[in-house]
């Protein structure tokens, strides 16, 4: 009985000999883990195109009009977006009447999963910021912006302020108090999706995306 | 070994890292059964239901519930050792279920009805003309090729079908956070996320050992993982889970499952020096860098976990005396320990367990203990601590050994292991206690 | 010299006659524990060892009734056993004495493990005593009493085997290759896979055959490939494993225990 199995486990975890209180752990190693602001974005770019992911660097005055011919220089026939964010008013503001279509991903998933599945060549996303430790950039899927876009279209298109920049992982959790509030869903993403289960041979592209292009907004860094 | 070694190449970051890892997991540890009841807590709230279970069998049937109450057949797996260890796709197989496995290599292990042979590369034993073959027979339309790339979209176009028809996924659990019911996921080729968020089911599997206090404790742990098992400063992705499709969410699961495996675990967190086994953060560094694991390869070890950590969890869930060979087959060099990125004492951990086979640990409740007890070999011992504790003894054996010794025959049943690839070893003329005496040596 | 860095300083806390800060003074006295396999097999290395010592002015004892740390047993489970040996060793070398011994795998077992063996055992407190003041040889000899070492001996290539248990139990680093260093005539050649185990590991050679024969044989390999004339160990174990196996063969590299080399190269003719 599962009920039964809840307290026979808790019950065997409680009754072992009981250990001294564990020290708090001494976190300095991460802490120290810093670079200078304007490393941040050379040193992110540098991680992150070891890794295969491309970079369209742009301003905010210029981005959605980068994005669009982006996707009328790669063929795309359409590229999914989330409607509901700041940033994805403005790509549909700017985006050109003739040329690839713009879909929004405003309904369930259900009503569009074949859409997404098989006519979708590109997905956009904003992000919440990157890291320059190991590289990456930091997803935060809402309703306005659901999960899939970053996942299903075969190429992946990621909207980053360069200013928003954080030393390491552990940094920004702490900076932005992500235990207070975590969705249901959040991410780090650093580069097209691999595997090198064969032969330990280095292969891109396998169930994720096959290419993660940065569009990388200069700012004030 | 070299590309982990890059990894860490500052030895104090190293030290300092690894020092927190290790206090981060034992920390935990000695909180355990709080932490549980925690993450569960903060699961319901976010509306992650959760599942305690025993053994495998039960863990199994709470898996078949969930999937029969949502009359799913089709269910893709991410990578998962846990699910390894209760057998879940035979199981679901018996009752009718497709449980497909979408990591690559995984993949293609199950396609060739094996099983993994290393925890981080489950194929690594395959090389890339039997791959082609097993494509080329078992796909349908797969041309035949022993090109990477393309037997990599094979796989992709294969796998995307079936993300696209399951109707459950399930996947393993890298970290759950007990402060947020956050389940941390790690991986490079976006199977596990296309598994959990994908179908309208996610079933996420976890050892009770793999839950950690704060979020905060998490970086420390992913980095010392990424880079002892593939020598990766960070994955593809990382991704956290703590909740079902939310209101208003367009996409994502509409119902999140954890179920939590004890499975032995609870046994071995009883004891406090074997417990340190449950700090591991399954990351593989260990198995690369041992001497026997690189010589034989996984499957020698006819266990779910081989290698050295595989040393300490098998043989304290099946019986230290059913797995004296597992415990018997180290050298004690001490690689595995050198390179575990938490600090597990792992040869000290196996000579504990040699103890427990024998019947001279601490009394304890290792499974098995005293099984692996044999008369003839406690009595060689018995004898050979009797002649080593007596100076007398000791002085006529050595005199004896190293008068007849060189004509001792290499065919003796204990020694002719040894010489069949080595010359018998010879004792000297003279012992050195008796060259102290000739030498005048002062005694004590 | 390929393999050496700088290194610390070995510092044993607790060595009578040595300060843990600062300060060299040499110890008057050391006992020293020849451990079974070099009683037996590599007798001229102990009687090596301690001539070294002895000429530095220091006075060796050699306590008679000395047998083994007890590891054999301990490694393979049979603890009480290993209990009863270690409990005469330790009630033998008792006093404040250093006690010096030419293994690594011996020096690390009691140093790091018969605090465990003895623990809520009447001996314990002499156990971790004992236990503090037990050195490793080239330990000793680089670390706490300097020697100097003068080559007498003819030009020769030798490969440096350090035992896994020396490294990882006893903590020897680079002592050996420091002492070796000294020595103008001799050219330590870098040895591949040199921080892997030979595949001795005391039984684990003969309840697993197979794989103690492939370790062993890359080891030997390995050794071959460096054209070194002579092959050197700190620990006997690996000496006999690796040294049978060059034999068999048919190698031409000898084996010999750093002590007996250090000695050879260094006496007075």
């Amino acid at each position: 009985m599962p009920e039964a199995a809840r307290e026979h486990i808790l019950g065997r975890l409680r009754r072992a000999t009981p250990r001294p209180a564990a020290p708090e752990p001494d976190v300095s190693v991460m802490a120290r883990k810093v670079h200078a602001p304007d490393e941040r974005y050379p040193r992110l770019r540098r991680l992150m195109e070891a890794v295969r992911a491309e970079f369209l660097e742009t301003t905010a005055a210029d981005w959605p009009g980068a994005v669009a011919a982006f996707a009328e220089a790669e063929g795309f026939r359409a590229l999914a977006y989330g409607p509901g964010t700041e940033a994805g008013a403005r790509l549909a503001a700017a985006w050109p009447a003739r040329g690839p279509r713009l879909v929004a991903f405003d309904r369930p998933i259900e009503e569009c999963k074949r859409e997404l599945f098989e006519e979708i060549d590109g997905g956009f996303t904003t992000t919440l910021g990157g890291i320059a430790e190991t590289g990456g950039l930091i997803l935060w899927p809402s309703p306005q912006e659901p999960r899939l876009l970053s996942l299903v279209p075969p190429v992946h298109l990621a909207l980053l302020d360069t200013t928003r920049i954080h030393d390491s992982f552990w940094h920004a959790m702490r900076a932005e108090r992500w235990a207070e509030r975590m969705p249901p869903n959040a991410l780090l993403v650093s580069g097209p999706s691999k595997t090198a289960d064969i032969e330990q041979t280095l292969a891109y592209g396998v169930h994720g995306p096959k290419r993660l292009v940065v569009v990388a907004v200069r700012g004030r860094d | 070994m070299a590309k982990r070694a890059a990894a860490f190449a500052d030895p104090v970051e190293w030290r300092d890292l690894r020092a927190l890892g290790a206090a981060i997991r034992a920390r935990s540890l000695t909180r355990l059964p709080e932490l549980l009841e925690q993450l569960e807590e903060r699961c319901r709230e976010n509306g992650i239901a959760v599942h305690w279970a025993e053994t495998a069998d039960e863990a199994n049937a709470a898996v078949l519930a969930i999937l029969e109450l949502h009359g799913a057949k089709r269910v893709v797996k991410g990578k998962s050792m846990v699910s390894e260890e209760m057998h879940l796709n035979d199981y679901l197989e018996r009752h009718g279920i497709e449980s497909l496995e979408s990591d690559l290599g995984e993949y293609i292990i199950q396609l060739d009805g094996e099983t993994p042979s290393h925890i981080i590369m489950p194929a690594i034993h395959k090389n890339r003309g039997q791959i082609a073959r097993l494509f080329g027979q078992k796909i349908r339309d797969a041309e035949y090729t022993e090109d990477v790339d393309a037997l990599t979209a094979i796989a992709r176009r294969v796998l995307r079908r079936k993300f696209f028809e399951a109707e459950a996924g399930v996947s393993g659990v890298n970290f759950a956070v007990a402060e947020t019911g956050t389940l941390c996921l790690v991986e490079n080729e976006g199977n596990g996320r296309m598994s959990t968020h994908v179908p309208p089911v996610h079933i996420a599997l976890m050892g009770i050992e793999k839950v950690v206090e704060r979020l905060e404790d998490v970086p420390p742990l992913y980095s010392l993982l990424t880079r002892s098992a593939t020598a990766q400063p960070i994955t593809t992705y990382f991704n956290m889970i703590t909740g079902p499709r939310s209101a208003g969410e367009k996409d994502g699961p509409r119902e999140v499952h954890l179920v939590i495996l004890d499975n032995g675990r609870s046994r071995t967190f009883a004891d406090r020096e074997l417990s340190a086994t449950l700090r591991c953060i399954r990351c593989g560094a260990c198995m690369n860098h041992c001497p026997v694991y690189t010589r034989v390869g996984g499957h020698a070890y006819e266990a779910v976990y081989p290698g050295p950590i595989g040393k300490l969890v098998t043989p304290q869930s099946e019986g230290v005396g059913r797995r004296h060979d597992l415990l018997e087959a180290s050298s004690l060099c001490g690689a595995c320990g050198e390179v575990c990125p938490v600090g597990i004492p792992i040869p000290e951990l196996i000579v504990r367990l040699r103890a427990e086979a024998v019947g001279e640990g601490s009394g304890s409740e290792v499974r098995g203990a005293g099984e692996g007890r044999h008369a003839l070999e406690a009595a060689a011992w018995k004898m050979w601590s009797a002649v080593h504790r007596s100076p007398g003894l000791y002085r006529a054996a050595t005199l004896a050994a190293s008068r007849l010794g060189r004509w001792m025959p290499g065919s003796l049943p204990v020694l002719s292991a040894w010489t069949k690839v080595r010359t018998t070893p010879r004792p000297a003329r003279r012992t050195l206690h008796e060259l102290a005496d000739e030498k005048g040596i002062p005694d004590a | 010299m390929p393999g050496l860095k700088k290194s610390r300083r070995y510092d044993p806390p607790i060595v009578t006659g040595v300060p843990a800060s600062g300060g060299r003074r040499k110890p008057k006295a050391v006992y020293f524990f020849g451990t079974c396999l070099v009683d037996l097999f590599y007798p001229g290395a102990g009687l090596s060892a301690i001539q070294l010592l002895q000429r530095e002015g220091v006075r060796v004892v050699f306590p008679r009734g000395q047998t083994c740390c007890g590891q054999p047993a301990f490694n393979s489970g049979y603890r009480e056993e290993a209990r009863s040996v270690a409990a005469a060793q330790i009630r033998l070398f008792s006093g404040t004495l250093p006690v010096v011994v030419p293994s690594g795998s011996c020096a690390g077992m009691i140093r790091r493990h018969y605090r465990e063996l003895f623990a809520g055992d009447p001996l314990e407190a002499e156990a971790e005593d004992f236990a503090s003041r037990v050195v490793e040889l080239t330990q000793f000899l680089c670390g706490v009493l300097d020697v100097p070492l003068v080559d007498r001996g003819e030009r020769i290539r030798v490969a440096w085997h350090g035992s896994c248990h020396a490294l990882r139990e006893a903590g020897v680093e680079d002592e050996p290759l420091r002492l070796l260093a000294q020595l103008s005539n001799v050219e330590v050649a870098p040895l591949s896979r040199e921080r892997e185990c030979c595949g001795f590991g005391g039984t684990f050679a003969v309840r697993h055959p197979e794989i103690s024969a492939a370790m062993v044989e890359d080891k030997a390999e390995a050794v071959s490939a460096t054209g070194a004339d002579v092959v050197l160990s700190g620990d006997a174990g690996c000496l006999l494993n690796i040294g049978g196996r060059l034999e068999a063969k048919g190698a031409t590299v000898r084996t010999a225990h750093v002590a007996e080399f250090l000695w050879e190269r260094t006496r007075e003719r």
